[in-house]
């Protein structure tokens, strides 16, 4: 199924570019630029023959891997993609998980506190929080901790000082995997931002329906037999109520995950981290065709494994949907 | 090593984050010796002759950073010595010659030689090298090497051919070490003869250089320079207000008027090689001389550089920029709505049966430029135009434009850093030009016979005809120079180039 999903996308996105205006030749013909010189660079790029059979070159070569050399940047398509991608994984991965705990955490005290004159404060608050979208949070931040107090790294994903050799191009984990415990915090440093800006309209969320569905297991049986029991409201929480009520937050988190990954795309264009959100709106910008095929089958992947990976830890977490 | 557990984990994060922000001890690099620059384009590719990188003039900045020019130029746009140190044409215009510098190594240590220069050219003028001007360099071939002398033989004679040697990919290239490490190789790690080497780049994100030790004009005035790529404006002003970075360029020019006021920073706002304009194209209802012309003078580009631009901006007539060879100045176009609505009218238009078209437009691709639009499209209903905007992406207007679909109106910039007038008027209005949205006749006799002309006066002479010819037709309506706002701390000076290019060779500490 995942194959033919990609099958289609690919389809659909070699289709949409050739029919969107815009012609990466003229993008790049200098003033001087002849009728021959505009042929010559389309057999250049081999955009010069019939778009049936420039597909099935393109997708013949993608199966072995080969998915063509960018326009913009003269390097395979794969080892641009090796070389972003997990910039933007680190990045999603660090959001992803602030907004869990963030989330998390409120659902939880707005939930011990649901009777208190509180609780319709942390409500408002989070109401803020899910309105403002995540390139407002990143506008806002940099306002607030890169020029009122600057206290955070503007841009970028590493000082560029730092003169330090990286096996991979995961550079926050191999930082600290190797010990080098202070270019790990410059990096965690310049994720600060971005990540925060990713992280807070999806913690919001998780906060909404986290909640909710504590709500509604608070008044349960079973929490009711628990709190005869003696067992206190965090307690009860934490360890009752919380474990029914992850399922439908975590499928949504993982819906929202995916739209996550869509908003890499602004959020690094203004913190000018190296991503491949950064990167899909370079391509998009010079119509580098081979690229922004790379990419938007590679965010496809992507979708889909995460779609994959709720949906068995939603299984794991839940007994009674291993039997269905 | 061992496990890390999961407070370990958490104490590193925290810990990391705050002694990044207290340890300027991670620096490696003494901070006076450094500049840091926050640029406003990231840099694709290493190649400077190939793709759509070569022919972004804002790009040349780095490049010129790490490779030569054959030909150099001054921030006035005058030639100067570059790789090359003479050069010219026989009498007859059948030969060029070259005299090669001696003594200048690549970065790698190894001499530059004549065969560089050589095997640059032909690689440029090869029709499979990707090269969007190759048509240019094939103009010039069989070349011959003689001491530090090169002769090549003019195929088909083209005036702008050493000009072209100081501007969009006329560069030298490591002849030996590209052969030996391929395209994808070069772009790996790239090496030029020029002021500073390439020391670590990430793209997208930053480029670190090393000043060259050899370089051959002398010792470059930083030891580290560091371009961030830093693409969107507010973050580039946060970049120097903050202090992470110490100069940055095309800023907002609210943003470039308040930094200004602010003790710690010096501005420069330098008209550069960058007019706005709008294309006319030859369909209805432009095919009306009077309906051009009455879109021509009902603009009143006095008031939109000054209320929309806050000042910043050269009024202009014709496609030549003041500080071109074939400006001249008394070639006016006036505003007057009053001529204007008389063309009109003699058309059988007024304000109540206005003649309507369509305007292009980019939005935000350059400083205002749909307020820009929508100015003149107030001032073209006041005297009898009625123009629908169509919003669209730069990349949609190239292809448009390539294919002679324009809308009868449409709004571009048009650079021209070598100022010759067949780089602007010749390209824009020559009929046979994929650059050209205007394409009749009686222009290409005039442009026509100028390609070839080797008398120079005589050609810029031709060109200052034909541009007093064009804006007597309304054939296309210039609006304005643009202005580059570049922004700095006050320790350092920074000499404004008409170009365009932020070249830290420009840059010096007060």
């Amino acid at each position: 199924m995942a194959v033919i999903t990609l099958f289609g996308v690919a389809v659909v996105v070699f289709c949409l570019l050739r029919v969107v205006p815009g012609d990466p030749v003229a993008m790049m013909v200098g003033p001087a630029a002849s009728a021959a010189d505009i042929a010559a660079l389309r057999a250049h790029y081999g955009l010069d023959g019939p778009l049936p059979l420039q597909f099935l070159t393109w997708l013949k070569a993608a199966l072995v891997g080969d998915f063509g050399t960018s326009i913009t940047r003269h390097q395979s398509v794969l080892s641009i993609l090796g070389a972003y991608l997990p910039a933007t994984i680190e990045l999603a991965f660090s959001a992803l998980l602030v907004a869990i705990l963030l989330g998390g955490a409120t659902a939880v005290v707005a939930t011990l506190l649901r009777q208190h004159r509180t609780s319709a404060a942390i409500d408002a608050l989070n109401g803020v929080f899910l309105a403002l979208p995540d390139f407002i949070w990143a506008l806002i931040l940099v306002l607030a901790f890169g020029v009122a107090v600057p206290l955070l790294p503007l841009t970028g994903r590493i000082d560029p000082s730092i003169d330090v050799p990286f096996a991979t191009n995961f550079l926050l984990m191999e930082s600290i995997i190797t010990g080098r415990f202070a270019v790990a915090g410059n990096i965690a440093a310049h994720m600060a931002m971005p990540t925060l800006a990713l992280a807070l309209p999806l913690a919001a969320v998780i906060a909404r329906v986290l909640r909710q569905a504590l709500n509604e297991a608070m008044v349960q049986d079973y929490v009711l037999l628990a709190r005869i029991k003696g067992m206190s409201e965090l307690r009860l929480i934490l360890h009752e109520a919380l474990r029914n009520a992850v399922g439908p937050t975590l499928a949504l988190t993982g819906v929202q995950a995916t739209f996550l990954i869509g908003g890499t795309v602004v959020v690094e264009r203004i913190f000018a981290y190296p991503g491949i959100g950064n990167l899909a709106i370079e391509a998009v910008i010079n119509r580098d065709f081979p690229l922004i095929q790379g990419l938007v089958l590679m965010f496809g992947l992507i979708f889909i494994l995460i779609n994959i990976a709720v949906d068995l830890t939603v299984v794991a977490l839940n007994p009674r949907l291993r039997h269905v | 090593m061992g496990a890390i557990s999961r407070r370990q984990f958490v104490a590193v994060g925290a810990g990391g984050v705050i002694a990044s922000m207290l340890m300027p001890g991670s620096r490696v690099f003494a901070a006076g010796d450094t500049l840091t620059i926050a640029f406003n384009v990231d840099l694709p590719s290493w190649d400077p002759t190939v793709g759509a990188s070569a022919v972004n003039p804002t790009i040349q900045a780095i490049y010129r950073t790490v490779f030569d020019q054959y030909i150099g130029q001054k921030p006035n746009l005058a030639l100067e010595q570059g790789l090359l140190t003479d050069w010219g044409w026989n009498k007859d215009r059948s030969q060029v010659w070259m005299d090669v510098r001696k003594g200048v190594v690549w970065h790698d240590g190894s001499p530059m030689t004549p065969e560089d220069v050589v095997w640059s050219l032909e690689r440029a003028g090869k029709p499979d090298s990707g090269n969007p001007i190759q048509s240019l360099w094939s103009t010039v071939g069989k070349f011959k090497i003689d001491g530090n002398r090169i002769t090549g033989q003019v195929l088909s004679f083209d005036p702008t051919y050493f000009k072209w040697m100081a501007f969009l990919t006329g560069y030298v290239l490591p002849k030996t070490y590209y052969e030996k490490v391929g395209a994808q190789g070069f772009e790996r790690k790239p090496i030029g003869t020029g002021p500073y080497m390439v020391d670590e780049y990430q793209a997208n994100s930053f480029l670190r250089l090393r000043a060259n030790p050899n370089y051959w004009r002398g010792k470059p005035p930083f030891g580290t320079v560091v371009f961030k790529f830093v693409t969107d404006a507010t973050s580039r002003v946060a970049e120097v207000e903050s202090g992470s970075s110490d100069v940055t360029l095309d800023i907002p020019y609210e943003e470039y008027d308040r930094l200004r006021k602010h003790p710690g920073f010096a501005g420069e706002a330098t008209p550069i090689s960058d007019i706005g304009m709008i294309f006319i194209t030859n369909v209805p209802p432009f095919l009306d001389k009077n309906v051009r012309l009455a879109a021509c003078h009902a603009v009143d580009k006095d008031a939109i550089i000054k209320r929309l631009l806050r000042g910043y901006g050269t009024r202009i007539d014709t496609l030549e920029a003041p500080q071109y060879e074939a400006y001249d100045p008394t070639i006016k176009v006036t505003h007057d709505p009053k001529l204007a609505a008389k063309l009109l009218k003699a058309s059988g238009f007024s304000r109540e049966n206005p003649v309507k078209l369509k305007i292009q437009t980019t939005r935000g691709f350059k400083p205002k430029d749909y307020e820009m639009i929508q100015a003149i499209v107030g001032m073209w209903r006041n005297v009898g135009i009625d123009a629908d905007i169509e919003v669209y992406e730069i990349a949609k207007h190239f292809e448009l434009r390539m294919a002679h679909k324009l809308a009868p109106a449409a709004f571009y910039n048009w650079g021209n850093a070598i100022g010759d007038p067949s780089t602007s008027t010749g390209f824009a209005m020559f009929s046979k030009s994929p650059h050209s949205a205007w394409k009749t006749a009686d222009v290409d006799k005039m442009i026509g016979p100028l390609w070839g002309e080797p008398d120079e006066k005589k050609r810029i002479a031709g060109y200052k005809a034909v541009d007093r010819y064009i804006a007597e037709q309304g054939y296309v309506l210039p609006l304005l120079q643009y202005v580059q706002p570049v922004i700095y701390k006050k320790s350092l000076r920074v000499t404004p180039n008409v170009s365009g290019a932020l070249q830290p060779v420009l840059i010096h500490k007060a």
